[in-house]
């Protein structure tokens, strides 16, 4: 099953498009709106991994930012001993994205082995419940971390990681890199899918019982995916932290990891492109709804803007089960 | 000696204050089949409900009568309108639409009652405390509380086991097309049943409202609670929802309680406090893991679920 | 009502903001604050007080024209970065303030520094930025944060207290605050417990105090934690045998409104009341009810506060922010404005030296519950940090 070549052909504009984004809206004065369209491309990157084993996996995780704050807090915690000139457990504290990023990814792959392997000898309603609790174990551990702030977090005082030759610190710079590695990562699901260990974990998906039959280690192919999402969640979260040069028990919210299962849901389960496009409807709607209820005469309103977003997510769920994306390709094929 | 009975009592007042949360949503868990994140929001319109009508008439019982009454009348408004849409749906789109509506919930009643918590004292007839042990005085209210616990396990105990209702309602679970072929109207029972729990999650409200700040969000704090206690009980199950509840109100009190002091034998003061008060906070979750790792479905699982 | 008043107000505030920038550029001003989740009622308050000063001169501060920005930070650091980004890039804003928790301020003010502007503090002030980490244009209307709980250190010592349990959230606020505490109480801690964050029960806590038997309890629980603990401390039957004695922040209005009689007897420490007599504080509260229809909580006073500290710069300057930064800041130094507290200097570090009242909630003879002033218990108060703070 290749993708077609005008399939291809729409990719690569978008991708085009994307790229060519931040200095659009530097041409039009809208410099601040690239924060914006860098928290959509790293929030997507976290929404994908989790769709990886939510759409594909059938595996409901109520606890996914638990990965996306470990990832976050390797940055934070070494860049807080760069800062402070003084090491964690003999290894010096660093802000080289070459050593740090790595770090992170693999501890949160680490944590994703260990919790995944727990969680996953439940299933179910337990199953998300006890994602769920594992997260809000992380997130009471990293508030009582007096160290590293505490429930008010790591400022990175020396600003983002280094790579030789990028200059993170320039938003622009940030964003493409960000963007470049949301296209590596959806290539790389895409063809994870449509391999044979996706076709595996999609038919465990659909009938658990038959592939346990047909001798398959289902256990094993679950475990794999989880740590797998978890480590891209992991990078995700190496990216925010870079962005908003801050890391916090915030990251682990129960609410964040909620956020992630809406943007999935939101954007079309399941699918490849659906995550990003539900990051970016989700955060632009936090983003642009509190103004659109100014423009329309409600400007007393407008931190009430969950009332109107409560009630559309809901919408989402009960009317259109595909989400955005199935939205778009059922007009589509309707025609 | 006396401390610790004291904290033990203290465990088991919140753990069944808990159980008290967590009975209205294991029994539309159990029996319906839908996880309701917006359980916290009905408690929440509890005690907004007891807090309003108690202001209004001067009367505690009024206030909880209003709270039961709007309580209840919420949740049958939201099964007609969303959650009855969602029995055959999977766990994921139920946890996301409930979701929706303690975003959607929070606001209104932001909107309608302003940001500033409401007033609710603990009615005269309960004020006050006796002297259980020597010394020590313990609140009539947190009495009452575990009293109104009791009565509602055996309710729900009675419900579920006793009455023909409940037998339908066991059955239409397990076999919701073999039901309404009997002639008996599926629909209507579960809008009532669903009623039913919102009535139970407004009484707790209503009941913790005197003790705690009527505000909103005061619904989340407890929601996750109250989910570990199903869920560590076994989903569905009211005795399991029982033993869960004083399993974490012990534990989580116990860990406040000695917690700092115990660790301060192994180490400096200034980190036992940290670390202990930083432990004590991830103590249910521990042991909720621990428990689901020994027993994936809980410590009294229900046969026959669907999904 | 409560919000067609309010949004008249600001309908008119912006109207006339609008109006006025077809002849000159108003000074943009930015207001970062919290106004969602449970601690919304906190900025709202700060903000309307604000916007009180500003409407007060119809649309202007100092007789300059003012533009504000408001937006809502939802209490998250990351969106307070956000904002702080798009009012300083897109919206070149020249006047920052807003922040309530402490927790954002670190995130905002670096941001804000660095691009130029200035930031006026209505009412968060960590540690952090008074002491070696104190800036030039970086000024604070309110207290810093240790200040708070220091006076009430200084209260009990002068209430005869020789010893006190102490508790707090486990964060570090909650840290600083009892360290603050213990900076000036003379007497011994009986016990000292850190409590979880957002916690509802506090029964284990209440049976400790009770084994502990101190004799006055110290706690820095805001809003709804304070709100927790009150109702069942006083159910306990503690309140009166182990009385309270606490920081403002634990015991405001919203929390008096919200406890009643279980806050009566309770002993807090204020740098500002709405019973303080004096002109400015008069005109602030009846105006301040005028508008809103309540009565202004002492975050309301920090925001009117902040208001007239920056309308006394741009008085001086005629209107220049970055244009004559020198002329600004030195203008903002000498705060050269009628304070609704009385008094209000500088230290060298930018932070307030203010006089701290010390006060009782007490039951009036119709039922009303109000926090009377009873003495001055410390005047002139510098912060421990000051003199780590290279500026003069």
């Amino acid at each position: 099953m290749m993708p077609s070549a005008s399939k291809i052909a729409v990719a690569g504009t978008i991708i085009l498009l994307a790229a060519l984004l931040p200095y659009g809206l530097i041409a039009i004065d809208q410099e601040y709106l690239i924060g914006l369209a860098s928290r959509i491309v790293i929030y997507g990157l976290a929404a994908l991994s989790l769709n990886f084993i939510l759409g594909y996996g059938g595996m409901v995780s109520f606890g996914h930012a638990a990965y996306f704050g470990v990832g976050a807090y390797v940055v934070g915690i070494l860049s807080f001993h760069a800062f402070e000139g003084s090491t964690l457990f003999g290894v010096p504290g660093s802000d080289s994205a070459l050593f740090v990023w790595p770090l992170a990814i693999l501890l949160s792959a680490f944590a994703a082995l260990v919790l995944g392997y727990l969680s996953l000898r439940t299933s179910g309603v337990y199953f998300i419940m006890i994602t769920l609790a594992f997260a809000q174990m992380l997130y009471f551990m990293f508030v009582s971390l007096e160290r590293y702030g505490g429930d008010d977090g790591v400022i990175m005082y020396n600003g983002r990681n280094q790579i030789p030759g990028l200059d993170l610190s320039d938003e622009v710079t940030l964003y493409l890199v960000s963007l470049v590695v949301l296209v590596i990562f959806m290539g790389l699901f895409a063809m994870l899918v449509r391999s044979r260990f996706g076709m595996v974990l999609r038919a465990c998906k659909q009938n658990e019982a038959r592939m346990l039959a047909l001798g398959c280690n289902v256990q094993r192919y679950k475990l794999t995916a989880f740590v797998i999402a978890g480590s891209v969640a992991g990078l995700a979260g190496v990216l925010n932290a870079n962005l908003t040069e801050f890391v916090s028990p915030d990251y682990v919210h129960w609410t964040k990891s909620g956020d992630l299962m809406i943007m999935v849901v939101l954007g079309g389960m399941g699918t490849i492109p659906g995550p990003v496009i539900g990051s970016g409807v989700f955060l632009a709607l936090e983003e642009f709804l509190p103004g659109l209820f100014e423009l329309i005469g409600l400007a007393a309103y407008k931190e009430h803007w969950r009332i109107v977003f409560g009630p559309l997510l809901i919408l989402v769920v009960l009317f259109a089960r595909g989400g955005i994306l199935g939205l778009m390709t059922k007009g589509k094929s309707d025609a | 000696m006396l401390l610790l009975l004291e904290q033990i009592l203290n465990g088991v007042q919140l753990g069944v204050f808990l159980f008290l949360i967590a009975a209205g949503l294991t029994l539309i868990f159990g029996i319906m089949g839908v996880i309701n994140l917006a359980h916290g929001s009905l408690f929440m319109v509890g005690a907004y409900g007891a807090a309003f009508f108690t202001q209004l008439s001067g009367s505690f019982t009024i206030g909880l009568l209003g709270a039961l009454v709007s309580a209840g009348l919420t949740g049958i408004a939201m099964e007609l309108a969303i959650m009855r849409r969602l029995y055959e749906r999977d766990h994921l789109d139920q946890v996301l639409a409930t979701f929706g509506l303690i975003l959607f919930t929070n606001e209104l009643v932001t909107i309608l009652f302003g940001r500033t918590p409401l007033f609710l004292d603990v009615p005269p007839i309960l004020n006050g405390s006796i002297e259980i042990f020597p010394g020590v005085d313990y609140p009539v209210y947190r009495l009452a509380i575990i009293g109104v616990g009791i009565l509602v396990a055996l309710l729900l105990y009675l419900i579920i086991t006793r009455t023909k209702a409940g037998m339908l309602i066991r059955a239409g679970s397990t076999n919701r097309d073999m039901v309404a072929v009997l002639g008996v109207d599926i629909g209507t029972m579960f809008t009532l049943l669903f009623g039913l729990g919102a009535v139970f999650a407004g009484l707790a409200g209503a009941m913790a409202g005197p003790l705690v700040s009527v505000e909103v969000g005061m619904g989340e704090q407890q929601l996750i609670l109250a989910f570990v206690v199903t869920v560590i009980g076994g989903i569905g199950s009211v005795r399991g929802a029982l033993v869960g509840a004083l399993l974490v109100g012990v534990v989580d009190t116990l860990g406040r309680a000695f917690l700092a002091d115990l660790l301060k034998l192994f180490m400096d003061s200034a980190s036992a406090d940290g670390i202990g008060a930083g432990l004590s906070s991830m103590s249910i979750y521990i042991m909720m893991a621990i428990i689901l790792i020994l027993r994936p479905n809980g410590l009294f699982p229900v046969a026959a679920q669907r999904h | 009502m409560k919000m067609t008043i309010k949004s008249t107000l600001l309908a008119s505030a912006v109207s006339l903001t609008m109006a006025a920038s077809a002849l000159a550029e108003p000074v943009k001003i930015g207001m970062i604050t919290t106004l969602s989740t449970g601690a919304g009622y906190l900025g709202e308050d700060v903000r309307d007080g604000f916007l009180l000063a500003v409407s007060e001169e119809g649309g202007k501060l100092g007789g300059t024209e003012v533009e504000v920005l408001v937006e809502d930070d939802g209490r998250k650091p990351g969106n307070g970065k956000q904002i702080a980004d798009k009012f300083l890039k897109k919206d070149k804003v020249e006047i920052m303030t807003g922040v309530i928790f402490s927790n954002i301020t670190p995130v905002v003010v670096p941001l804000t520094i660095k691009a130029g502007a200035f930031y006026v503090s209505p009412n968060s002030a960590p540690s952090i930025f008074a002491g070696k980490g104190c800036m030039e244009n970086y000024f604070v209307a309110s207290w810093q944060n240790d200040s708070l709980h220091e006076s009430a250190g200084v209260y009990a010592n002068e209430l005869g207290y020789k010893n006190a349990y102490i508790l707090a959230p486990n964060y570090q606020a909650g840290k600083d605050s009892l360290a603050g505490f213990k900076r000036y109480f003379k007497g011994e801690i009986a016990g000292e417990t850190y409590t979880k964050l957002g916690q509802t029960d506090y029964a284990a806590e209440i049976a400790k105090i009770r084994d502990a038997n101190p004799e006055m309890v110290f706690h820095f629980l805001p809003g709804g934690m304070g709100i927790n603990f009150l109702k069942q401390y006083s159910q306990a039957g503690l309140k009166d045998k182990f009385p309270l004695v606490v920081s403002t922040a634990s015991m405001d209005e919203r929390i008096m409104s919200a406890v009643k009689d279980a806050a009566v007897g309770v002993k807090s420490t204020a740098h500002w009341s709405v019973w303080l007599e004096n002109d400015a504080n008069k005109a602030f509260v009846d105006g301040f009810k005028k508008a809103y229809g309540r009565t202004p909580t002492v975050y309301a006073s920090q925001g009117y506060d902040a208001a007239k500290l920056i309308a006394s710069a741009l008085k001086a300057t005629g209107g220049k922010v970055s244009a004559d930064q020198d002329g600004f800041r030195s203008a903002l130094k000498k705060a050269d404005f009628a304070s609704v507290r009385g008094t209000f200097k500088l230290a060298n570090n930018n932070h307030p030296m203010n006089d701290w009242l010390g006060q009782e909630v007490v039951k009036e003879a119709d039922g009303t519950i109000v926090n009377k002033v009873v003495k001055v218990v410390a005047k002139n108060h510098k912060d421990a940090y000051a003199d780590q703070c290279a500026l003069k």
